[in-house]
């Protein structure tokens, strides 16, 4: 019952996010959407993933949208359509994939699993995880957001140079 | 006798909690501690605000509000009914749902935090095995409340104010981060309640409490600078400086929905200072060995008002900082300090104990602080070397 | 209808929802929310799995989650910093002008 109302808020919170036409209401049925997830995470008993989607998802990538969006606005409201010319072909794709999804998943073994316990975590155990066995990922992640802190800021930084 | 009157209220609970059914137990007794909680902190508030003005107010060489009650202590009764009766006026262009509803998220982002906070001895509301965590993510959902406030008002000033705060509250949220990693390395976990029984232990009469080592003192500063600069308080509060920016992202606002804000942003502050003790100066443990026959709960209070006042005190006292002032303290010297320290506890944590790791844990400390704090105020840069001949 | 279906069926829909914004919407930070939405279905689908799944207490799906968050976030950081880029040239940010090779 929980997990279904978190479902539907989450599904209600995507699709309005893809078809606001305004910007900034799109952003923030975006944050419902990962609301809703983080939700759906404690719920299956993934804490530290639950609370790290909302710090992070939350916390740092929305709002790091929300800048870009006010950072690019257009001055003049235009009355374009807000889809590209090609949407026939897209739906038609869309759907294409998600009845493969659906029909992959249907014909899997997962309508037949046995019902698991909840599994009992505890970030120590997490936290031993990453050292011990996933050390070398947790090294490369943090050179790759390194990398990329430092090409945002190269790509998105004001070129001063040209004004002699 | 002091077992009792430390466990009041739990027992209180306990036995209130005990006349329904066994199935609805764990939810009223769960009710009763978020009513308990819900109550003592908005009586605080109320508190606060009238404290704050007097206290101001005798920084600045004047009375404080001294006409409602004896010595203007009912002041709150009267703030709360003018704010309640006030006209709430909606600009025409602002955006109806997002402008109601970016008070109320605050609010309540605001008073989720008090959830992982114990308050006392077995007196937390939910003891998550990632408390800590939990804290963060529920203040970084502060900010987006603070981006929809001063974006649905319509109004440029508005929206510049929010852009400020949330640049802000984004920045000191890395050395704010930082300095509580170092308290989660110490004790081993991310939950609160087991960082307070490590605090809990004492050495002859001087608690364990981490604000006592080196880098617990730095990440004791660290903590509370950011903290600061997170509640959006003096000499941080460019954001919504009456001078600068009228009431930055809450102008449009009035009458109670205005009330609404004040009232998360003092919660806000009340809940990270909160953490702040829980984390460095041992939550609800008593400071002298001898004066454990107090209650835990006094204990917590006690040094909830002493950090408040030490709020008001520094607001009264410093001027308002600059935005790209306020940028630069918080990336060259905060963030690279918090770094130092995590590195000092570390140390710390492998040598064994004497005074040998004192000596060099202090003095990495004071050595980083000291070039640190040069090179902010010097302007140090990393540039190219440019080369001058003589001509 | 099993949990593990319906998690299953929730992480299709939400990618069928963030492919169909990406595909369709002119504005190009529209496309990256469809993709973010679109990453936060992969991770929906392996929560899923790790807790439905065998061998719960290795931890590979919660692991393999919290590198995936890490990557999102930098890659919608380069992303966003493309399209402001791109803004200060073209002063639009609609993918349908934006298509010569000429700076």
């Amino acid at each position: 019952m929980l997990f279904t109302t978190f479902a539907i808020v989450t599904v209600a919170g995507a699709v309005a996010a893809m078809s606001f036409r305004h910007l900034v209401h799109s952003v923030l049925s975006l944050i419902v959407a990962f609301a809703g997830l983080a939700a759906i995470y404690l719920l299956l008993g993934a804490q530290f993933v639950g609370l790290a989607q909302v710090l992070i998802y939350i916390g740092a990538v929305a709002i790091l949208v929300v800048f870009a969006i006010l950072l690019t606005r257009n001055t003049r409201e235009i009355q374009r359509s807000i889809a590209v010319s090609s949407w026939r072909q897209s739906v038609a794709v869309v759907f294409a994939v998600f009845g493969v999804l659906a029909w992959a998943i249907y014909g899997s073994g997962a309508i037949s699993h046995v019902m698991r316990p909840q599994p009992e975590v505890a970030i120590q155990q997490i936290g031993d995880a990453l050292i011990l066995r996933f050390a070398l990922p947790l090294e490369i992640i943090g050179l790759l957001l390194t990398v990329a802190l430092i090409g945002a800021v190269t790509i998105a930084m004001q070129e001063k140079k040209e004004k002699r | 006798m002091g077992e009792t009157a430390d466990q009041i209220f739990v027992t209180l609970q306990h036995s209130i909690a005990g006349y329904a059914p066994a199935g609805l137990r764990p939810v009223l007794s769960t009710m009763l501690a978020v009513i308990a909680i819900l109550g003592v902190f908005a009586l605080l508030f109320a508190m606060t605000t009238v404290l704050e003005r007097k206290g101001l107010g005798r920084i600045q060489n004047r009375y404080g509000p001294n006409r409602v009650g004896p010595f203007g202590l009912l002041q709150p009764i009267a703030d709360g009914i003018k704010s309640l009766t006030k006209e709430d006026i909606v600009p025409q262009a602002a955006d109806k749902a997002v402008h109601l509803l970016a008070p109320i998220s605050l609010v309540l982002a605001a008073f989720t935090l008090f959830a992982v906070l114990p308050l006392g001895r077995n007196m937390v509301l939910v003891n998550l095995d990632a408390g800590v965590l939990f804290f963060f993510a529920v203040s970084s959902v502060m900010e987006v409340a603070i981006f929809m406030a001063g974006w649905s008002s319509r109004n440029k000033y508005s929206l510049l104010g929010a852009m400020r705060a949330i640049a802000q509250m984004i920045s000191y949220e890395v050395p704010l981060i930082l300095a509580s990693v170092t308290v989660i390395m110490a004790a081993g976990s991310l939950s609160t309640v087991e960082i307070v029984a490590r605090q809990s232990g004492y050495s002859g009469i001087l608690p364990h409490w981490f604000v006592f080592t080196p880098w617990g003192f730095a990440g004791f500063f660290l903590f509370m600078v950011a903290a600061t600069a997170e509640s959006n308080r003096s000499p941080f509060d460019l954001p919504e400086g009456e001078s600068e920016i009228i009431a930055g992202y809450f102008t449009e606002y009035s009458g109670f929905k205005f009330a609404l804000f004040f009232l998360g942003e003092y919660i806000g502050m009340f809940a990270i200072s909160g953490l702040g003790i829980t984390l460095f100066l041992g939550g609800w443990s008593a400071p002298l060995s001898f004066l454990t026959w107090i209650p835990s709960y006094l204990w917590f209070f006690a040094k909830l008002l002493a950090v408040i006042a030490m709020f008001i005190w520094i607001r009264g006292t410093l001027p308002r900082l600059r935005m790209d002032q306020l940028m630069n303290f918080a990336w060259r010297f905060m963030l690279p300090m918090a770094l130092i320290n995590l590195v000092t506890a570390g140390i710390w944590h492998f040598f064994e104990h004497g005074v040998l790791r004192w000596i060099v844990c202090s003095v990495v400390v004071v050595v980083s602080y000291v070039l640190l704090g040069r090179g902010l105020t010097q302007g140090w840069k990393l540039e190219r070397r440019i080369y001058r001949f003589a001509e | 209808m099993t949990q593990l279906t319906s998690c299953l069926l929730l992480s299709a829909l939400l990618f069928a929802i963030g492919l169909a914004g990406a595909l369709m919407r002119r504005n190009a930070i529209l496309v990256l929310i469809g993709i973010e939405l679109m990453l936060n279905s992969a991770n929906l689908n392996f929560i899923a799995f790790w807790r439905y799944g065998p061998h719960p207490e290795a931890l590979t799906g919660m692991i393999f989650v919290i590198f995936s968050i890490g990557v999102a976030a930098a890659e919608a950081a380069v992303g966003l910093a493309l399209i402001i880029s791109l803004y200060r040239h073209i002063r639009t940010t609609d993918i349908e002008e934006v298509n010569s090779m000429r700076g």
